[in-house]
């Protein structure tokens, strides 16, 4: 099957190339990073974490967001999403191998990253993640790979895979929920010190991701004779699910507020102020967080807007409008946040590198192209069904 | 761009152990070696659980705290990176309003807020950052000594997120050119690895008190908290003593007396 990847048109093949250029790059300064340190990062003693493992969680979440057409279709029999689950399954794969990338590049000593197997320590929740990524990871290749197999083949899916999809399902619900108590369990972070983190996780996972895919799936339409979503309203219903999303992460995120500020605990607040109006003089994600809440109010209004919601042309628009307020959201203000002020209630502003940016961009394209490779193949296996 | 050969080995093997899986298969040989091997010997102090008092009444000029920070940083090799960015340190000062954020008020007078404290880790009985650590390179040892295998630790940066007390570095870059003189008696730290304070493990074995609390002239006193007739025991249980965030539950086992006498 995966030939298929392997035979395209010019405009494939630029893409690919361009991509594997990208890559280049970001391992160049991967390099660059590996044998010089992270200090060639923004991160320092007091904002350990930056980018990379703000990233990673960003793309866990891209990765779980499978699940909302998976349910959906296997166990609510909604036939709609019968064309696109596989475009959600695929999106998954890249997505989970994005993420533990992320994880390596992060690491001071990443040849040692066996020692999380050699020394499993269940206390960590480090340890549950990396069970439950690896684990989800297997369960799309698998179910991806077998059915569409058996649809290249023309024969119908194998019973055996039916209690795998099954599976799936709460699994792509633990990446998410294992991965929020990275953050919720420790004592002193009072960003991460919330008991609605893995609701919150899941709640903007389940906006970004859809629509991601959906962007996915106009380009698909677009540069493929395979449709998605023939005139059957899929990509309608997959927007509703991200508009109510969307609207249950706001709604989180304010009932933060609501704990901190009425309870008016310094240490609750601090962060939150320093996100949004700024702490002791320093405003660096100020403009961001602003920018972010705007976007998710004005995205959510078009969406909820049947007049601008099934506009093709505003669509995506408001799509991206949700995808990048969830990616300033958990892509940078979460982790910096959790960070700031330091455990002595000072502020040690994060101040992002170019070595930083290009091994980020070189993961995402390497991400990108598993995507295209994926979605060549299950694109390939489509159009010549419908021809 | 031109590789001296230490950074082409370095690269090459890289490639190598990522293709190979090669590190695993080596550190898991390794791996196997005898529990007896590792006894304490005889002439070691040993306790039940270790713990300090910082007296600040003996902390009077600066020279009381450099002493003590000097003698800490030679014997561990910590290296001076001269910026905030990479900073590496294991005992350090803090001052008041910043070392105890809880418990501040507002007409506390600027000597008072800004007077130093003396900061390490504290080694605490429910640590956050050993529940955090996915390799067990941050282990708590019988003693109740939170100590670290800096040949273990992946630089994760887990241990660091989760310390309530900003007590860990990360070596953000190679430490060893920022050494002042390198003591052979401890290990210099590589790249990509978390440190902190180990409450001088290497020297309890060989029956010496901690590096600091031998320079502290009785500013730092150090002891079993378990042994009812121990100095640090008779301090925390009959005088005023305080410790940093104990709200937090995770028991920390530096205290500071801070009723002993003129505090400044």
């Amino acid at each position: 099957m995966f030939e298929r990847a392997l035979t395209g048109s010019r405009r494939y093949w630029t893409w690919v190339f361009v991509l594997l250029a990208v890559i280049a790059v970001g391992f160049y300064s991967y390099l660059k990073q590996y044998s010089y340190g992270l200090g060639l990062t923004g991160m320092s003693r007091d904002v350990s974490w930056g980018l990379y493992i703000a990233q990673f969680t960003f793309l866990v979440g891209v990765a779980a967001s499978a699940v909302m057409l998976v349910l959906p279709y296997y166990l609510h029999d909604f036939k709609k999403f019968g064309k696109m689950v596989i475009l959600g399954e695929f999106l998954a794969i890249p997505s989970v191998i994005m993420s533990m990338l992320f994880i390596i590049v992060d690491m001071g000593q990443p040849l040692r990253v066996f020692n999380v197997i050699l020394y499993p320590s269940p206390h960590s929740m480090m340890f549950w993640d990396m069970l439950v990524l690896f684990g989800y990871l297997v369960l799309n290749i698998v179910i991806g790979w077998t059915t569409l197999g058996a649809e290249s083949k023309g024969s119908p899916t194998p019973a055996w895979v039916k209690p795998i999809i099954y599976l799936s399902i709460p699994w792509a619900v633990s990446i998410h929920t294992v991965t929020a108590f990275l953050y919720a369990g420790l004592p002193g972070r009072h960003l991460w010190l919330s008991a609605i983190m893995a609701a919150r996780f899941l709640a903007s996972a389940f906006a970004a991701g859809p629509a991601i895919l959906i962007l996915l799936c106009l380009v698909v339409r677009k540069v493929s004779k395979f449709n998605p979503d023939p005139g059957v309203g899929a990509i309608q219903s997959l927007v509703k699910i991200v508009t109510y999303a969307m609207i249950a992460n706001v709604f989180f995120y304010m009932l933060e507020f609501f704990t901190a500020f009425y309870s008016n605990i310094p240490e609750a607040k601090a962060p939150l102020e320093y996100l949004f109006v700024g702490l002791n003089g320093h405003t660096r994600l100020v403009p961001f967080m602003w920018t972010a809440t705007i976007l998710a109010f004005v995205g959510i209004g078009l969406l909820l807007l049947s007049s601008t919601r099934k506009n093709d042309k505003i669509l995506p628009l408001a799509l991206v409008a949700i995808i990048v307020a969830n990616w300033i959201d958990k892509g940078m203000g979460l982790v910096i946040g959790g960070f700031i002020p330091n455990p002595f209630d000072r502020v040690t502003e994060y101040v992002i590198t170019y070595t930083e940016i290009a091994v980020t961009l070189g993961v995402y394209a390497i991400g990108m192209l598993l995507l295209t490779i994926l979605y060549k193949v299950a694109i390939s296996v489509r159009e010549q069904k419908e021809t | 761009m031109s590789l001296n050969r230490r950074q082409f080995f370095r690269k090459a093997g890289m490639v190598t152990a990522l293709g190979l899986g090669g590190t695993f298969v080596i550190t898991g040989l390794r791996g196997k070696v005898e529990a007896s091997e590792y006894e304490t010997p005889q002439q070691g102090l040993v306790a039940k659980r270790w713990a300090m008092v910082v007296d600040m009444s003996k902390f009077k000029t600066e020279e009381d705290y450099n002493r003590v920070i000097e003698a800490c940083h030679s014997v561990h090799n910590v290296p001076d990176l001269g910026n905030p960015k990479d900073e590496i340190k294991w005992i350090w000062n803090e001052d008041y309003e910043h070392a105890f954020t809880s418990q501040n008020n507002r007409y506390m007078e600027e000597n008072v807020k800004n007077h130093p404290f003396i900061i390490l880790c504290n080694h605490c009985e429910n640590p956050p950052c050993v529940r955090a650590c996915p390799t067990e390179a941050t282990f708590q040892r019988p003693d109740g000594i939170v100590d670290m295998d800096f040949h273990r630790c992946i630089g994760c940066r887990f241990c660091m997120a989760a310390c309530p007390y900003g007590a860990r570095s990360f070596n953000y870059r190679d430490p060893r050119p920022f050494i002042k003189e390198i003591d052979p008696d401890f290990p210099t730290r590589t790249l990509g690895v978390v440190e902190k304070c180990n409450f001088c493990v290497e020297r309890l074995e060989k029956g010496l008190m901690p590096a600091c609390v031998e320079k502290s002239k009785g500013g730092l006193i150090f002891g079993d908290l378990d042994d009812p007739k121990s100095e640090v025991r008779k301090i925390v249980s009959s005088q005023y003593t305080i410790r940093r965030k104990p709200e937090l539950g995770t028991q920390p086992s530096v205290y500071y007396l801070v009723g002993g006498g003129d505090l400044v």
